[in-house]
């Protein structure tokens, strides 16, 4: 079986409001990634287009996008992991590509959240659980996360000071990154003023501060043979390992709760086919939907040790210059979190680093980078290594 | 032929319900009478909680009810200022995960429980609600 590259990789501006169609937001990062991968239409095989059911009216999308992107009369799949959507998307263009049915592949995410209120999202977001038994007492996605913080502040005495840490490195990135929804300043005073909307109340332990943002956009990634890679391609990345996995919707069918087992199994299948460990990684786009997330992920990722995640934070091992840099581009905390597109700007942002086209968001000459897209509270894992 | 009427006792679960046809919906005549139930598959003697009509491990649908009783440990809760569309009107509320060994239960925490008292592994007991709405759930309480 021959190696699979990413040849091509493109993103809209995540904003509050699309002022457009879905088919036309998917335009914008698709044609991004046909610039950057510098093919025509005809070079595409197939498409899988990504998104979380329920925002937009539009059934079935895949095949209005084929249609729009003039991907006719090439076939199209849809997939839907939730907020992992298109790493599911990228697990599945690998597969269709390993397997020789296909040369190039593009997956394509999206979500236009603004086509319904807030508070109806959140509804929407709630229903991504378990509807039947836990939906009927009121959950959303920010609570769901916050008793996962809870768990970890009683288990290991972590402290809502801590999450504010995790917010400001978003924010220092998050400034600098040119398609990030939230690119305001966010210092550690702010999350100590009870005035500040950052500790606004959402969900104890949890307050606005340690959420990210809903936005409308989308992602494309180009997946290729070695063949075609070689043949097109100046600066192919390699995907190295993929891992994915499932766990109970209803969190009492679970057992950990200090942090989520599917990023732990997928981490590990990821870690296994691709032959390197955690110290090996030089660059990491993390999950952090909330500041929680980012924590649980340094320690399901095996950046620390269980309940040592937090020094990680406080020492700015996460930063730039630091020893492991996490979300270097803001993470979806000031990027926004367009759940169907957000899978897809994270490997966006592995393939710029590791090519080094990152700007001023470059680490320093990275050769291995790792993608952690979660979907649902922990119902679904995606763990994604990728190499120059 | 008459038309078979449809069996939509679980629309009264929660303060809004997303299912209305269950084969499990003697769990609401069981709340109606003041029990929390689970089932227990009649072929290995899995437990479950919440409760279901097929057993995934030896694939059989004989089940039996049992109640939940006596006390959990609370293993993690939240406190919510914040609801989604249709919840507003029970803000502020907590939910939390009760911890009964064999078997743990999502729900609420009872809002005669002050803030101030919840405390992470203490021992509290499920207890039927009823709802202003008229609709039944049910929800933790200290346990004496």
């Amino acid at each position: 079986m021959g190696k699979v590259a990413i040849i091509g990789v493109g993103q809209s501006p995540f904003v509050r409001q699309y002022p457009g169609s879905i088919r036309e937001l998917a335009f914008e990062a698709f044609k991004d990634a046909m610039v950057d991968a510098r093919l025509t239409t005809e070079q595409i095989d197939a498409s899988v287009v990504c998104s979380a059911p329920e925002y937009d009216k539009q059934r079935s999308p895949a095949g209005v996008f084929a249609e729009y992107l003039g991907l006719n009369p090439q076939p199209t799949f849809y997939v839907e992991t939730l907020c992992s959507s298109s790493s599911t998307g990228l697990r599945l263009a690998y597969s269709l590509v390993a397997s020789g049915l296909h040369d190039v592949v593009a997956v394509l995410g999206f979500q236009k959240m603004s086509e319904i209120s807030s508070s109806e999202s959140q509804e929407r977001m709630g229903r991504g659980a378990d509807i039947q038994w836990e939906s009927p007492f009121g959950t959303m996605m920010p609570a769901y996360y916050a008793m996962y913080a809870q768990a970890h502040m009683a288990t290991y005495g972590t402290s809502p000071d801590d999450l504010a840490l995790i917010r400001v490195k978003a924010a220092t990135y998050g400034q600098i990154n040119e398609l990030a929804v939230y690119r305001k300043p966010v210092t550690f005073d702010m999350f100590t003023d009870p005035e500040s909307r950052m500790t606004g109340p959402v969900a104890s332990p949890l307050r606005v501060g340690d959420c990210c943002a809903n936005a409308d956009g989308s992602s494309c990634v180009i997946v290729a043979s070695e063949e075609k890679a070689r043949a097109w391609c100046d600066k192919p990345v390699w995907i190295l390992g993929l891992g994915a996995a499932t766990a109970s919707v209803n969190l009492a069918g679970r057992d950990l709760f200090t942090g989520l087992a599917v990023a732990k199994e997928a981490a590990r299948q990821a870690y296994g086919m691709a032959g390197v460990g955690p110290a090996d990684i030089d660059v990491a786009e993390v999950h952090d939907c909330f500041t929680i997330a980012e924590l649980m992920a340094y320690e399901n990722l095996g950046f620390a040790q269980p309940g040592e995640g937090p020094e990680l934070i406080r020492s700015k091992a996460t930063y730039k210059e630091g020893e492991i840099p996490v979300n270097v581009d803001g993470g979806l905390l000031s990027k926004g979190h367009p759940i169907g597109a957000t899978g897809g700007s994270q490997i966006r942002t592995i393939v710029l680093q590791l090519r080094g086209e990152a700007g001023d968001m470059q680490v320093r000459d990275p050769a291995i980078g790792l993608v952690h897209n979660i979907g649902g509270v922990g119902l679904y894992g995606n763990v994604t290594i990728l190499g120059r | 032929m008459a038309k078979r009427e449809l069996d939509t006792r679980f629309s009264k679960f929660g303060t809004v319900s997303f299912t209305a046809t269950t084969k499990v919906n003697d769990f609401i005549d069981h709340l109606e009478d003041g029990r929390v139930t689970g089932t227990r598959c009649a072929g290995c003697g899995t437990r479950f909680f919440p409760p279901r009509s097929d057993c995934f491990k030896c694939l059989d649908s004989e089940m039996e009810w049992f109640d939940v009783s006596g006390t959990g440990k609370l293993v993690t809760y939240s406190r919510l200022q914040y609801a989604p569309v249709g919840f507003e009107g029970d803000l502020p509320y907590c939910i939390a995960l009760l911890d009964y060994g064999d078997y743990k239960v999502f729900g609420r925490i009872a809002d005669s429980v002050a803030a101030e008292d919840i405390q992470v592994g203490m021992a509290m007991k499920t207890v039927v609600n009823r709802l202003e709405n008229g609709q039944l759930n049910y929800v933790f309480e200290k346990a004496e």
